[in-house]
């Protein structure tokens, strides 16, 4: 098996991965480092495409991987705008949850 | 095999369309609030003239106009391009957008009195932000530049929905965010397979090399997926109601009006200028059948609603699904195609005008009354008339009654429809104009035939009471639209061009 390959396959299983834990788990958190993980495995296959088209005379093909570095500056600032929201949500309830109920009794509980 | 893409005469006018707003972002930031407001308006006569400039140029040249960034062509360099639906879009953006922009200095506005407040300067930036992001998406010609563009309307339109900071507000945002992360990680996910595939991402170069071979079916459906999410097609409509319902009203219009067409454009670009040549009838199908979904769907729970605002943006979800049902009536190579092209756009342009009147005026209310109740609107016709005109002029055009731009859309479309035989979607088109009456119905049936008493906290801004109402009657006058404009939007449709002219 190529080293194309293997990283073809732990990228799809990433992006698996990241896909299974942003559905299931509740917690807001974990939904964004769910996503992480599935755009890393996003960019892991960009490496693999960048890596497959090296026939042209280039190491490596650049243009996925500048393709790359802009998406990673993407991710991180959408992880960066959703962990701000997610402090000031629990700056204004006491809870990280984005169901109504649950924030009451965070905010009654904080304040016994 | 067309030749390689040439900067073409006036195509430099492409560029400050993006960098206007983009300039006016970063001097925003750079001067602070009170100046933010200022720079904003200053910048939006200045992108209204350059969209009608662009607009006037390729109705004039009645090709599409193009620009090569720095000279290096596609594949290696990226391209914009303008033909007839994205030069109209720009315009409708450069409308609505100094339109909510007006509207909103009443709540945004910093006087020389106050200190500066964090909401004013991120509502400022953020909306020149979704501007900026409309016109790459309109304009581009490159996925990866696309995807830049989508996520830059995300991170734009995200933090406008919870300016307020209020909690349910900032779960409104976090949510809509959430959907949209989700979106464009399939989005990119599809990109990459492209590039793997064809080694290129260009539009132009892919769809000459695109056959319909597995990972380009699977390319598609990631894009497509993902950006149904950005879009709110039912069933994937969840974060809409919320995050429009609760943004202030100013940014609502532009949500509703414009934000979720940018990535709907984006799905039309996908189908229709990157894969013409899949067969993509089952594709067409599932679309539309999902749009049908929405219009019933979503007519339905807007008939249920209880306050004004969520009524709103429900009937956003269900006037969203008529946009997907360009994708059966418009493509292959059938005599009814352009019908149906020029009626999804119509759509599009109508709804946003129209829907952007409605969440000001629905904004007007709420502020006047201090609640949106639809139960407690009795007496509201009398107390503030030109509101409910304007909100009556642009359920007029959302239900579809002649004279009006959305009349004039769904004829096209139900026309498209009858002549394909495929009669199921003009009952789809009937039925959604009919549940429209019937939301309008509850909200002016309350507002004009009872009437009461009823208490004013304060008595709208006649400035703002005509922005709604200039919103609503450009929606209504589109209805008028001759037949130059149809074929306007017919230039440079990749359709027509692949079957040479005619």
């Amino acid at each position: 098996m190529s080293v194309s390959s293997i990283a073809g396959i732990a990228g799809a299983m990433l992006v698996g991965l990241g896909l299974y834990g942003f559905i299931v788990s509740p917690q807001l958190l974990r939904k964004v480092l769910a996503f992480s993980v599935l755009g890393s495995g996003v960019f892991l296959l960009f490496g693999v495409v960048a890596r497959r088209g090296a026939g042209a005379g280039f190491h490596a093909d650049p243009v996925p991987q500048a393709l790359v570095i802009t998406g990673i500056v993407v991710a991180f600032a959408a992880s960066a705008i959703a962990v701000a929201l997610i402090l000031r949500l629990y700056a204004e309830t006491g809870g990280v949850t984005l169901d109504p109920d649950a924030w009451s009794k965070d905010r009654g509980q904080s304040q016994e | 095999m067309t030749l390689p893409l040439q900067t073409t005469a006036g195509g430099v006018l492409l560029v400050p369309a993006i960098l206007l707003p983009v300039a006016g972002m970063i001097l925003s930031l750079a001067l602070g609030g009170r100046s933010a407001e200022r720079v904003t308006l200053c910048v939006a006569p200045f992108g209204l003239a350059f969209a009608i400039g662009i607009a006037a140029l390729v109705w004039r040249t009645g090709a599409p106009i193009a620009y090569v960034v720095g000279g290096i062509e596609p594949p290696l360099g990226i391209a914009l391009e303008a033909d007839g639906v994205s030069a109209a879009m720009l315009v409708v953006a450069a409308l609505v957008v100094p339109a909510s922009l007006l509207f909103a200095r009443a709540n945004f506005e910093t006087r020389e009195s106050e200190t500066e407040s964090r909401a004013a300067l991120t509502f400022w930036i953020m909306l020149l932000g979704i501007w900026a992001a409309l016109n790459l998406l309109f304009l581009g010609r490159d996925l990866f530049n696309l995807y830049v563009a989508v996520e830059l309307l995300t991170f734009a339109a995200a933090p406008l929905v919870c300016v307020s900071g209020k909690p349910e507000t900032l779960a409104a945002a976090l949510r809509y965010l959430l959907f949209a992360l989700i979106g464009s990680a399939f989005y990119l996910l599809g990109a990459a397979l492209f590039y793997g595939t064809y080694g290129t991402l260009d539009i132009g170069l892919l769809a000459e090399r695109v056959r319909p071979v597995p990972p380009v079916w699977l390319a598609a459906a990631l894009m497509t997926a993902g950006l149904l999410a950005k879009t709110a097609l039912f069933p994937l409509h969840l974060w809409l109601p919320p995050a429009h319902a609760n943004a202030p009203a100013g940014a609502s219009a532009i949500l509703s009006g414009l934000v979720v067409k940018g990535s709907f454009f984006l799905v039309v670009r996908l189908w229709f200028n990157v894969l013409p040549a899949l067969p993509t009838g089952a594709a067409s199908m599932f679309l539309a059948t999902l749009g049908s979904g929405a219009i019933l769907f979503g007519s339905v729970l807007a008939l249920r609603q209880e306050r004004l605002k969520l009524l709103v943006a429900y009937s956003t979800i269900a006037q969203i699904g008529y946009l997907f049902l360009i994708f059966p009536l418009a493509s292959g190579a059938h005599p009814w195609t352009a019908d149906g092209w020029t009626g999804g756009f119509m759509q599009v342009m109508a709804h946003a005008f129209a829907k952007a009147s409605m969440f000001l005026a629905a904004g007007l209310i709420a502020e006047a009354l201090g609640h949106d109740r639809i139960a407690d609107l009795a007496g509201a016709g009398r107390a503030m008339p030109m509101t409910i005109f304007a909100l009556g002029l642009a359920g007029l055009s959302l239900m579809g009654l002649p004279p009006s731009g959305g009349f004039g859309a769904k004829w096209l479309l139900l026309r498209a429809s009858i002549a394909s035989g495929e009669w199921v979607w003009a009952l789809v088109i009937v039925a959604g104009g009919l549940l429209a009456a019937g939301y309008l119905y509850r909200i002016l049936s309350r507002a004009v035939f009872e009437e009461e008493p009823i208490a004013l906290k304060s008595r709208p801004r006649r400035s703002r009471e005509t922005i709604a109402l200039a919103l609503a009657i450009i929606a209504v006058v589109l209805g008028f639209a001759p037949q130059n404009f149809f074929d306007f939007l017919q230039i440079g449709r990749p359709a027509v061009s692949a079957g040479g002219p005619t």
